[in-house]
């Protein structure tokens, strides 16, 4: 399979490509490890006329502790790999790289990027609902300069985003988890697969994969959580809200079904560890 | 597009259209054909080859995304060219019959080099799931992991009886780690 005709520039540094993806708007793609981005162009799902090519920029490749605002800096091409590995992470925000772990297999994760798959959108990912249990912030560069948008607003819909066309994610901030418990509870039938759901927890915060057209909170658990009520019966609420999708891997009833079992699971692990 | 990509060792040019995919380029540019093509989707693996030391699935790598980088396929490994099982991972797939059709060997060899490469504590849990993204259709990967363990310097036995390795260690004629890939 082989993708319809583009033209494809690898600027040198973030600048040029800011500046490049300024003057391109809307008919250019950002391109960084490429494993979700060229599988849709393959089969012709998306066929933009101009690749911008990010997936070389070293400046945009770094784990930092930011101390004076309790955050760890992650820049957007950093790579699931490198994700995994980082003695930073696994310190500050333990669930990030245990979850990075569980992405497709060692040949993705050494060319996916954090960036990529939380531009890229697509509910069933794995890193964007742990984000969201995380409470990070994805921060965005275009020509009217930077902004900072919390995860929890930064998806509108399946594979779409607040983020404009001539915006670049540079970095993802995550507040330090301390001692916070964490667990991610991923079902899948076959390894290496996408999840048919899966359940990220870091502390109280409860992030949903595949639950609907977006990665998702599941608001009404952490709630229950809030009032001091049991994780059984926290749990029994993890699919309040949602909308599951219908496929050849499961009913949304069936989702519904595992949202609660996983999200118990997650939550009996992350309170076994404080 | 122009690119300059070394490959095995040797600078190969080529004028390409951007939507190549580096597997292409291979099989059908530079003309070596033990990269193969199984699934195009990214998930079996039968495509990996080793960019710049890291082991990707080249349907999934555009040739313009290789540019000025190296890459090494199952040909670039010693004695691979002459059909000889010289390079470690290949003498231990031969010795341990990794393989039955063979289709996906050259994937299972280059993802097997990088792993080595990167994990210098390889175990049976550690050799399986570092082959998660090759696909097998005949074998049930068991010879496969062997293979892998041997080429380790692991023995594949007291490695299948307990995570921890353990006695003595089988290491295959002429490796040593830091070679692989290289």
């Amino acid at each position: 399979m082989i993708p319809l005709a583009f033209d494809y520039a690898r600027p040198d540094t973030l600048d040029d490509a800011i500046a490049l993806l300024a003057e391109k708007g809307e008919d250019a793609s950002v391109l960084a490890g490429g494993h979700s981005l060229i599988p849709v162009m393959k089969v012709r799902l998306g066929a933009p006329e101009f690749l911008i090519d990010i997936g070389r920029l070293s400046e945009l490749s770094y784990i930092t502790l930011d101390e004076a605002a309790g955050e760890v800096a992650i820049g957007a091409g950093t790579k699931h790999r490198d994700l995994v590995s980082s003695e930073v992470l696994a310190a500050e925000v333990p669930l990030l790289p245990a979850v990075a772990r569980t992405v497709g297999d060692p040949q993705i994760r050494a060319r996916g990027t954090l960036g990529g798959t939380l531009a890229h959108a697509d509910p069933a990912a794995d890193l964007p609902a742990a984000v969201l249990a995380l409470d990070g912030t994805v921060v965005l560069q275009g020509p009217r300069g930077r902004r900072s948008v919390p995860v929890g607003e930064f998806y509108t819909g399946v594979f779409t985003t607040v983020r404009e066309p001539d915006e670049l994610i540079v970095e993802i901030r995550i507040p330090r988890c301390g001692d916070q418990g964490w667990a991610y509870e991923k079902f899948t039938r076959r390894s290496n697969d996408w999840a048919i759901v899966a359940v990220a927890v870091s502390g109280d915060r409860v992030g949903l994969v595949n639950m609907g057209s977006t990665s998702l909170r599941a608001t009404a658990t952490e709630q229950a959580l809030k009032d001091g009520r049991s994780i059984a019966e926290a749990a029994a609420l993890a699919a309040e809200g949602t909308e599951p999708p219908a496929d050849t891997h499961g009913t949304p009833a069936y989702r519904t079904h595992l949202a609660q079992v996983l999200t118990r699971r997650a939550l009996e692990t992350a309170r076994g560890q404080r | 597009m122009k690119v300059e990509i070394t490959v095995n060792g040797e600078a190969t040019t080529a004028d390409v259209e951007p939507r190549q995919l580096l597997a292409h380029y291979l099989r059908d540019t530079v003309g070596l054909k033990a990269t193969n093509i199984g699934c195009d989707t990214s998930s079996c693996g039968a495509c990996t080859v080793l960019l710049d030391g890291e082991a990707v699935k080249s349907c999934t790598v555009l040739s313009v995304q290789a540019d000025r980088q190296s890459v090494t396929t199952m040909e670039g490994l010693d004695g691979a060219a002459e059909g000889r099982p010289e390079h470690p991972v290949t003498a231990a797939f031969h010795a341990e019959h990794g393989l039955q059709c063979g289709f996906c060997t050259p994937g299972m060899v280059m993802a097997a080099v990088s792993l080595i490469e990167h994990d210098e504590d390889l175990d049976e849990r550690k050799v399986r799931e570092g082959l998660e993204g090759n696909l097998c259709r005949c074998t049930g990967y068991h010879n496969i992991v062997r293979a892998v363990l041997v080429a380790a310097g692991k023995d594949p036995d007291a490695a299948q009886k307990a995570e921890a390795a353990s006695g003595a260690p089988r290491t295959a004629p002429g490796f040593s780690r830091g070679e692989a890939g290289a």
